[in-house]
């Protein structure tokens, strides 16, 4: 059992689950066929620091998120796709909430995809794809992701597409924001060109000083956390500790990005971690607090009624494109 | 018993008098507004205006409470850069022409109404129970979480708005959430028709013996060319028109969900 926040000698502040909205699944640990410069918990082909979750796991959990009122549900690893049954997995979702799965898009095989899309049909709920490609080209992307996996990657969006989906590309900003602009224009260009997506759906990342990407650039200063006055009149929905858990194979987590620090994980059950708050003691806190739900769907940012009313938000407050 | 439940009417004053015609022909017991008069479209007052000379009891949106309050945005809670400069273009423009009268009565609206209906517990509310700017879209919003809700906030139906799209789901014990869509804008179908919901509720019936109530989506047929001059005139910007006319969204979509996202043009 992992030290628990409450118990730590740290004075960062506590923040609490207000409403288990969100369920994440570390379903393929921290395995990954890519090995990514700037991943925040150093996923590979052999980390196993976590380990696939069963379909019994994910089972479970989807009957303990009904039991909670859970609002959505998100899979992530590592790469999801490795896992054998993943499909099985997100059809089971499907037919108790919305789904979203945190892909790298290498190792899309169309005719899981067709199943997918299939079940997705037949379901109230959107299927959702994310998909990591942290550049309009090979000269931003590779260097990052690894030689070959743009390529490969386009040829897994082209997969999505015309197996109906409209996947949301999410980048890792690894160029000044001034760029961002121009850098998602040649993202609509060469989707549109090179794998068919003409309405591309796209979402800039920040990116996490922590895991490899600490090594390939450089940590948090220890001035970079979140204090208490900060986190008056925040909206702390923007948190995604403030309204989910993530279930793993050696626990319930906070968040996917802290996995490798043990006071992420706060039980051993959902029941024991829906109860746990969480000191927002780290560096990546920081920079969730600074963009705000960057784990999460566009759909789900929203501001609590009285809280914060016509505050300036640092996660939009973004020149037009 | 029958009530008509309007979304939000982003200013589209001709739409929401249209609206309020029909309602009055289907004979309804009484009308409700769920929030946000304004946005999108033009002369702000007027839809302001239709609400207080026909007493509409309605709930504060965002919208209402970020133009009341003078706020500098519209707190609709997008998260991309587009659809927020096409936002704030909307603000700007219906805060600068909202009176000053018509800001202190937007600040007078409530955050949800309560009804009881029969002896059912209704919940008027603009984006969730909890939250004046959640988005709940079919395709994201799973029925345990909508029981969550009804659970927690007490009512055995709940009316919403502010996603733009129109849906209902039961619920279990016969309860029922809707999303009465909104009368603004078209609802991304490739018609130029906009929605309000009537809802019938049984005089004798109690909550086991079936659903709360029945839900109609009504659709509007309205002068929506005279509707786009004006906004022309106004200098509004030519994507929110081709919306009007065409019945295609073009700002303000990347919240849009997957499947929602789907069946629009863009």
């Amino acid at each position: 059992m992992s030290v628990r926040a409450t118990d730590r000698a740290c004075d960062a502040p506590l923040i609490g689950l207000s409403s288990l909205d969100e369920l994440w699944f570390q379903v393929a640990g921290t395995r990954c066929n890519l090995q990514c410069a700037h991943c925040f918990i150093s996923c590979s082909p052999h980390n196993k620091t976590y380990d696939f979750l069963t379909l019994d796991d994910v089972l479970r959990g989807l009957e303990a998120g009904q039991r909670y009122g859970v609002r959505e549900y998100y899979f992530t690893g590592g790469e999801p796709f490795l896992h054998p049954q993943l499909v099985a997995m997100l059809k089971a979702t499907l037919e108790v909430g919305p789904a979203t799965v945190l892909t790298n898009a290498t190792v899309l095989k169309p005719e899981w995809l067709e199943e997918l899309a299939a079940a997705e049909q037949g379901s109230p709920y959107s299927l959702e794809f994310r998909v990591s490609l942290d550049g309009p080209c090979p000269e931003i992307n590779d260097p990052i992701r690894g030689a070959g996996t743009f390529d490969r990657a386009m040829v897994g969006v082209r997969r999505l597409v015309e197996a109906g989906f409209l996947p949301i590309i999410t980048m890792t900003r690894t160029w000044d924001m001034e760029q961002d602009t121009e850098i998602v224009a040649r993202f609509r260009e060469v989707l549109a060109q090179q794998a068919g997506y003409t309405r591309a759906r796209l979402k800039i990342l920040p990116r996490l000083q922590i895991g490899a990407e600490a090594r390939r650039t450089c940590g948090y200063r220890p001035s970079e956390r979140v204090t208490a006055e900060m986190l008056e009149g925040f909206d702390r929905s923007h948190l995604l500790c403030d309204h989910a858990r993530v279930i793993t194979d050696r626990g319930v987590a906070v968040c996917p990005i802290l996995l490798d620090f043990p006071d992420a994980l706060l039980g051993r059950d959902l029941d024991e971690a829906v109860e746990q708050p969480f000191a927002l003691c780290h560096g990546a806190c920081y920079t969730c607090y600074l963009h705000g739900a960057i784990c999460s769907n566009p759909a789900v940012a929203g501001t609590r009624r009285g809280a914060s009313a016509g505050q300036s938000d640092p996660a939009t407050d973004h020149p037009a494109s | 018993m029958r009530l008509a439940l309007f979304g939000g009417v982003y200013n589209n004053y001709l739409a929401l008098r249209a609206a309020i015609a029909d309602a009055k022909r289907r004979g309804v017991d009484g009308m409700y507004c769920l929030g946000d008069l304004g946005a999108f479209g033009p002369h702000p007052d007027r839809t302001i205006e239709l609400i207080r000379e026909f007493s509409i009891p309605c709930v504060q949106g965002n919208y209402d409470h970020s133009i009341g309050h003078e706020l500098s945005d519209c707190q609709c809670g997008y998260t991309d850069p587009r659809d927020n400069y096409f936002a704030q273009i909307s603000f700007d423009y219906t805060l600068s022409n909202t009176s000053a009268e018509n800001r202190a009565f937007l600040r007078t609206l409530p955050p949800e109404i309560r009804l009881n209906v029969h002896g059912r517990r209704v919940l008027l509310c603009h984006g969730s129970p909890r939250r004046t700017n959640e988005f709940l879209w079919e395709s994201t919003t799973s029925t345990a979480f909508l029981e969550r809700l009804a659970e927690e906030h007490a009512a055995d139906a709940i009316f919403a708005t502010h996603t733009g799209l129109h849906w209902q789901r039961g619920l279990s014990g016969g309860r029922l959430f809707a999303n009465v869509g909104v009368l603004g804008r078209p609802a991304n179908d490739g018609t130029t028709r906009v929605w309000y919901a009537v809802a019938e509720f049984s005089e004798h019936g109690r909550v086991e013996d079936g659903p709360v109530c029945t839900v109609d989506f009504v659709p509007i047929e309205y002068d929506h060319r005279r509707l786009a001059r004006e906004m022309r005139a106004e200098g509004l910007p030519e994507e929110f028109v081709e919306t009007i006319l065409t019945g295609w969204w073009t700002t303000c979509m990347e919240i849009l969900p997957a499947k929602e996202r789907r069946r629009g043009r863009y």
